[in-house]
C-alpha cells in the first residue's frame, strides 16, 4: 500500500511500538532471575510467564539481546541423535518449532526442508543405520538412503564416484529444518515482556551471595537483586558464571567458526552435512550459503576467526559442490561453545537448591531453544526436574552415566 | 598463521601441532574414590587465564608442554616435559 506507507512516513506519531521495551530500572527483588538474554533464557521467561503465571522475572543480559550464540549459530533444527533420551528431548524441540510462529505470533520463518547427512565410509554408514533405527523407534522421520537416494534428494552434489571421498549414502532426516534465529529470540522476548517479564540489557552479573545452599542475591553491574530462583543460561560464559556461584561445571570452551557466501538464487533445498569433511551447508532465506563445521582445535575464550578454519570450510564446501569455487565469502564469525565431555547438555539442578542450570549447549543449542525453555520453566515453577530432563543432570558425570552424542554431530572433533 | 615454538623443532606453524588439553594431576589408582575419578576424567582446567597444556608436534611425534592464555591466546612459553616431572 504505497499511500499508507507515504502517510506513515510523513506522520509525526508513528503508530507502531517496538517489540521489546527499553531496559527498565532494576527492582530490589524478583521471583526468578534468568542470567543470559539469549534464546534459551528468553524462551524460559516466556514459558514461565505464559504457562506458569510467574511474571516477576528479570532476564539479565551482559551485552545486547540475543547477541551471543543465538546470533552466531547456523540454525540447524533436527532430532536425529543416537541415545533414546537425546532423541526424545530433541523430538519435542522440533515439534515446538513446527508451531512456534503461531505460539509467538511472530514469523520465525521455520522451514522444515529436511537434513541430509553424507557418509563417505562404510563405518559412517553403519552409524547411520544405528541412528535411523533408533530414530524410527522413537517416532522421528529418519532413514538411511543409498547413492541413488542421495542423488534424488540433492542432485547437485558431487558424488565423487570412484574417488577417495565417494558418497556411499546418507542419513535422510525429513523432520530437519531451519528457522530465523533472531526472530526466535525476539518473538520470545516480545511475548515475555508483554506478560511482565523485564529484560535488562547491558546488565552484567558479577557475583552471587550464597548463604548455605541457596543463592540469596545476584550482584550485577547495576546493583544487587534478591532472587527466589536463578537460572544460568549464558552459552559460552556458563563455566565462568557458574564458577562465581562456586559450581565447577565439566565444560571446556572452544571457538566455533562459520561463514556465509554472497547471496545466490535458491539452489540448495535441504540442509547438507558431511561427517568426514566436517562441513555442513544450508542456504538461508536471503540466499546466502551458510557454511559451518568443526570447532577450533584447542580451547579458547575468543570469537576471533582464523584463515585456517575458513580454508578448511571452503575446501569441504567446494568438494561437495564444485560450482561454489567462484563464489565469494560475505561474512565470517565465531562463537564460544561450552563443550561437555559427552556432547549432551547439562540441564536441571545444581549443588545449590535454587540455582538451576541450562548449560553445556556446546555446538548444538539453537534447536533446543523452545524445548529447553519450556522444560526449564517447568523445572523452576515446580521446584523439581521433570523425567525428560533427568538424563541430562550434572550428576551423570559422577555416576558415569554419560549420554554420548559425539557421533550425532557434523561439528565433531 | 600462528606460530608455536616447539622446544625441539623451533618455531613452526601451529597447524603442525595437536593439542592434548590441560595437564591433569596424577591420581593413585588404588586410593581414589569414584568422585575424584569423575573429576579427573571430566573436569579439565577451563578458567580464564594461563593454562599448562600438552601439545604434540605431529611430524616428529614429540610431546611437550605450553603455557597459554585462554583469553588472549598468547603462548607464554613452551618447555620439555622433563621439567614437569622435576617439579613434581
Amino acid at each position: 500500500m504505497p499511500l499508507r506507507l507515504l502517510k506513515y512516513g510523513l506522520s509525526r506519531d508513528y503508530p507502531v511500538s517496538g517489540d521489546i521495551p527499553a531496559t527498565p530500572e532494576l527492582k530490589p527483588a524478583y521471583d526468578v532471575v534468568i542470567i543470559g538474554g539469549g534464546g534459551h533464557g528468553l524462551s524460559c521467561a516466556h514459558h514461565l510467564a505464559k504457562y506458569h503465571g510467574i511474571s516477576s522475572v528479570a532476564v539479565l543480559e551482559k551485552g545486547y539481546l540475543a547477541g551471543g550464540n543465538t546470533a552466531r549459530n547456523t540454525t540447524t533444527i533436527r532430532s536425529n541423535y543416537i541415545t533414546p533420551e537425546g532423541i526424545a528431548f530433541y523430538k519435542e524441540g522440533v515439534e515446538l518449532f513446527e508451531r512456534l510462529s503461531q505460539e509467538l505470533d511472530f514469523n520465525v520463518m521455520f522451514s522444515q526442508r529436511g537434513q541430509l547427512t553424507l557418509a563417505h565410509t562404510e563405518a559412517t554408514m553403519r552409524s547411520f543405520h544405528m541412528r535411523a533405527e533408533m530414530g524410527k523407534h522413537m517416532g522421528t522421520r529418519t532413514e538411511v538412503v543409498d547413492q541413488k537416494g542421495v542423488e534424488e534428494i540433492c542432485p547437485l552434489l558431487n558424488m565423487d564416484y570412484g574417488g577417495p571421498l565417494e558418497i556411499l549414502g546418507g542419513l535422510w532426516h525429513a523432520d530437519g529444518g531451519t528457522a530465523r534465529h533472531d526472530a526466535v529470540a525476539w518473538g520470545y522476548a516480545a511475548q515475555a515482556s508483554r506478560r511482565g517479564v523485564e529484560i535488562h540489557q547491558r546488565t552484567e552479573v558479577q557475583g552471587f551471595e550464597v548463604i548455605g545452599d541457596r543463592v540469596q542475591a545476584v550482584q550485577t553491574s547495576r546493583g544487587r537483586i534478591a532472587c527466589g530462583q536463578v537460572l544460568i543460561a549464558t552459552g559460552g560464559m556458563n563455566y565462568d558464571v557458574a564458577l562465581m556461584a562456586g559450581v565447577e561445571l565439566p565444560i571446556r570452551c572452544y571457538p566455533l567458526q562459520a561463514m556465509v557466501t554472497q547471496p545466490l538464487k535458491p539452489w540448495l533445498h535441504t540442509l547438507v552435512s558431511s561427517v568426514s569433511l566436517h562441513t555442513y551447508l544450508v542456504q538461508s532465506s536471503r540466499g546466502e550459503v551458510v557454511i559451518g563445521g568443526g570447532s577450533d582445535p584447542y580451547q579458547l575464550y575468543s570469537t576471533r576467526s582464523t584463515l585456517d578454519m575458513k580454508e578448511h570450510l571452503a575446501e569441504g564446501a567446494v568438494h561437495l559442490f564444485p560450482f561454489l569455487q567462484g563464489v565469494r565469502l560475505l561474512r565470517q564469525w565465531a562463537g564460544i561453545t561450552d563443550m561437555t565431555p559427552d556432547y549432551s547438555p547439562i540441564m536441571g539442578a545444581s549443588p545449590l537448591a535454587n540455582l538451576w542450570l541450562d548449560c553445556g549447549w556446546g555446538t548444538w543449542g539453537f534447536k533446543a531453544t523452545p524445548v529447553a525453555g519450556k522444560r526449564m520453566a517447568q523445572t523452576i515453577a515446580d521446584g523439581r526436574v521433570p523425567d525428560i530432563l533427568k538424563p541430562f543432570a550434572l550428576e551423570r558425570f559422577e555416576t558415569f552415566r554419560l549420554l554420548n552424542e559425539m557421533g550425532a554431530t557434523a561439528a565433531s572433533h | 598463521m600462528k606460530l608455536l615454538t616447539c622446544p625441539m623443532n623451533g618455531p613452526r606453524n601451529i597447524d603442525e601441532f595437536q593439542s592434548f588439553g590441560p595437564v591433569r594431576a596424577k591420581l593413585d589408582p588404588n586410593g581414589t574414590a569414584d568422585r575424584e575419578w569423575s573429576r579427573h576424567l571430566f573436569r579439565a582446567e577451563n578458567r580464564k587465564g594461563i593454562v599448562v597444556e600438552w601439545w604434540r608436534h605431529v611430524p616428529s611425534n614429540y610431546f611437550f608442554l605450553a603455557e597459554r592464555d585462554l583469553v588472549s591466546n598468547e603462548i607464554v612459553r613452551t618447555f620439555d616435559a622433563s621439567e614437569l616431572w622435576e617439579r613434581a
